[in-house]
């Protein structure tokens, strides 16, 4: 209960494309992320799936079944705001329960229904609160609450952790796994960090453009990025950009090469550097260099290592590890 | 430190003296209007300055006021207009407002730029089709003719003002109204009309003004005795050869009344708003 299929979604503002055609099917129970730049239509998307918006054109359907004609509270659907979107007027416990109450549901049901939800988010202390009277964690659970209440078929969260601040932002990322597992409901999720993405989904669909760029597991798209986009969006820092032509390659336009898969040393290695700037962040060592043969590359060793700018190194890259992109940024196999 | 908040000191002070001035002379009218209210005939020619004393103190404007019966009824049909107009305009305006801010249709923008003529272009230019279509329908001496007119003549202003305000409204908070199944009135009463309750009791105010002190609407339409206002009634006691400006004055004084009352209501609204949305 609750797969989700797009079939060619086009979406235009007046004459600016936002959505270029997009397919898509998500299986029952996955939690599958939108992942992409800011702008580039992923919140649009989501608000065609929650039908607050019409696709231009394409097809939309929820457990086999078109809905593009029904409303939104009538597609079994559930909604996180990035803003939280909490009503001001209400408690925590009338915000939770107004979808139910709608619907139609006994008194009795939505009282039960509110205080599983609250106990599954631990807000059961804060149920008679306004969220003018709520910590900006708090109302993010009071919304995330709203939505499992009304039991959907599809969750839909969008950027659901930007507003909060960092230490939070990991507890929530947890707390929605955590959901995703005890729930084994279908989520959507949107955000434009691709640690997020990476951290918590079985299936990223990387957007850029308006155009669905690939589909596949993090790992997937960790090792086998199928264009240039997707190669420098995944990973942190970014993927190294070298033009072939410098390292004497033919068959391809552009190679790639992560910061974690090339090797330093004092002695001997194939491009002869500069440090130009080193970053310790404890775990790992962040490294700049300036090479005649390469340009400026991104080094990421593990640990702590004791560099200093104007020193001169030796980096190797693995060999195994480069990705190759043709002239159309297409990954080259 | 000490510098800067020296500057802004001064500049506070300067800010103060600006608005005590301002508040000075918006007031000082009332101020005579008041005193003179409640002086001997002789005093207001002779002194119409000096405060009240002993010898000049007299309310007898206050009894010739109270004494012509008809005050009472004058004074609740300029309240019932003023309040009924109120209240349409405002529920119209901010339906109006509501529909502009939120849709996209075609026209949209024309229809906006249509309603906010009506605050360039005054509603008097009309009168005489005004007059031609109120007698055409046997309006003529009603209440409702009065309100009519002003409803149409505030709409244009609280479209403005209410509009801008409910771009302000947050889409999410609307979208997840809508997830949670309310209808587009559930989600314009219950959600968007609390949030801009401060720009309600802006236009409120900024409506109810011209109405209560409108001159022209009345002794046009609605000039008959069972349907003067108060600011026509107030005109018997100015002749054209005596004027009893006792009366008069006593008559603007107590006139004065019903409008501060709704506007200490609309106030006290408006404060309300902006210190539940500066807390939230
Ligand atoms: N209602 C709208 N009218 C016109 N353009 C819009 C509207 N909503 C979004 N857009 C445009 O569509 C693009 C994608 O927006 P959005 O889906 O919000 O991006 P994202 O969520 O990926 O940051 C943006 O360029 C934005 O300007
Ligand atoms: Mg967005």
């Amino acid at each position: 209960m609750g797969s989700l299929t797009l079939k060619s979604v086009h979406k235009a503002f007046g004459s600016v494309d936002v959505l270029k055609g997009i397919d898509l099917e998500v299986e029952d129970g996955e939690l599958v992320i939108f992942v992409g730049p800011s702008g580039c239509g992923k919140s649009t998307l989501l608000r065609i799936i929650a039908g607050l918006e019409d696709a231009t054109s394409g097809a939309i359907l929820i457990d086999g079944a078109e809905v593009s004609a029904v409303p939104p509270a009538k597609r079994g659907i559930a909604m996180v705001f990035q803003s939280y979107a909490l009503y001001p007027h209400l408690n925590v416990r009338d915000n939770m329960g107004l979808g139910l109450k709608q619907a139609g549901a006994s008194k009795a049901e939505v009282a039960t229904r509110v205080k599983a939800a609250a106990a599954m988010l631990s807000l059961e202390p804060y149920l008679d609160r306004r969220p003018a009277e709520l910590s900006g964690g708090q109302r993010q659970r009071v919304a995330i609450g709203r939505a499992i209440v009304r039991e959907p078929k599809l969750f839909l969260f969008d950027e659901p952790l930007s507003n909060l601040d960092a230490a939070l932002r990991v507890n929530t990322r947890l707390e929605i796994a955590r959901l995703h597992r005890d729930l084994k409901a279908t989520m959507i999720y949107v955000t434009h960090d691709q640690v997020e993405a990476m951290t918590l989904a079985d299936k990223i669909v990387v957007l850029d453009g308006g155009v669905i760029q690939q589909i596949g597991s993090p790992m997937e798209l960790y090792n086998r990025p199928a264009n240039l986009f997707v190669a420098g969006f995944i990973g942190s820092p970014s993927m190294n950009f070298i033009d072939a032509e410098r390292l004497g390659i033919q068959e391809a336009r552009t190679i790639g090469i992560r910061p974690e898969h090339i090797t330093l040393s004092r002695q001997s290695g194939e491009w002869a550097t500069n440090v130009a700037h080193v970053e310790h962040l404890g775990a790992d060592t962040i490294l700049y260099l300036e090479s005649e043969k390469a340009g400026i590359v991104t080094v990421r060793l593990f640990g702590e290592h004791h560099y200093h700018p104007g020193e001169e190194v030796f980096a190797t890259p693995a060999g195994e590890q480069m990705h190759r992109f043709g002239a159309d940024g297409r990954a080259i196999r | 430190m000490l510098p800067r908040a020296r500057i802004s000191f001064s500049r506070m002070a300067l800010v103060h003296l600006a608005l005590v001035a301002y508040a000075l002379v918006s007031l000082f009218p009332v101020f005579l209007t008041l005193i003179n209210s409640v002086k001997s005939r002789n005093a207001i020619f002779r002194n119409p300055m000096q405060l009240p004393t002993a010898e000049t103190f007299d309310l007898v404007g206050y009894a010739t006021v109270l004494k012509q019966g008809d005050f009472a009824s004058y004074f609740q049909n300029s309240m019932i207009v003023t309040v009924v107009a109120i209240a349409l305009v405002l529920l119209f305006g901010a339906m109006a407002a509501f529909a502009l801010s939120e849709y996209r249709f075609r026209g949209n923008s024309l229809m906006g730029l249509y309603l906010a003529l009506g605050i360039m272009i005054p509603i008097r230019l009309g009168t005489v089709a005004i007059l031609q279509g109120m007698v055409a329908t046997g309006l003529v001496n009603t209440l409702t003719a009065l309100i009519l007119v002003y409803t149409a003549q505030g709409i244009p202003l609280a479209v403005f003002i209410l509009s801008e305000f409910m771009r302000t409204v947050s889409d999410d908070l609307k979208n997840a109204g809508r997830i949670d199944g309310l209808s587009e009135y559930a989600i314009f009463f219950r959600l968007v009309l609390p949030l801009v309750r401060p720009a309600m009791a802006t236009v409120a105010v900024f409506t109810m003004i011209p109405i209560w002190n409108d001159l022209w609407f009345p002794l046009i339409l609605a000039p008959g005795e069972a349907t003067k206002t108060v600011t026509l009634g107030a005109q018997m006691f100015i002749g054209q050869f005596v004027t009893n400006w006792n009366a008069v004055l006593a008559a603007l004084s107590l006139a004065i009344l019903p409008v501060l009352v709704l506007y200490l209501a609309f106030s006290r609204q408006l404060i309300r708003g902006i210190t539940s949305g500066a807390v939230k």
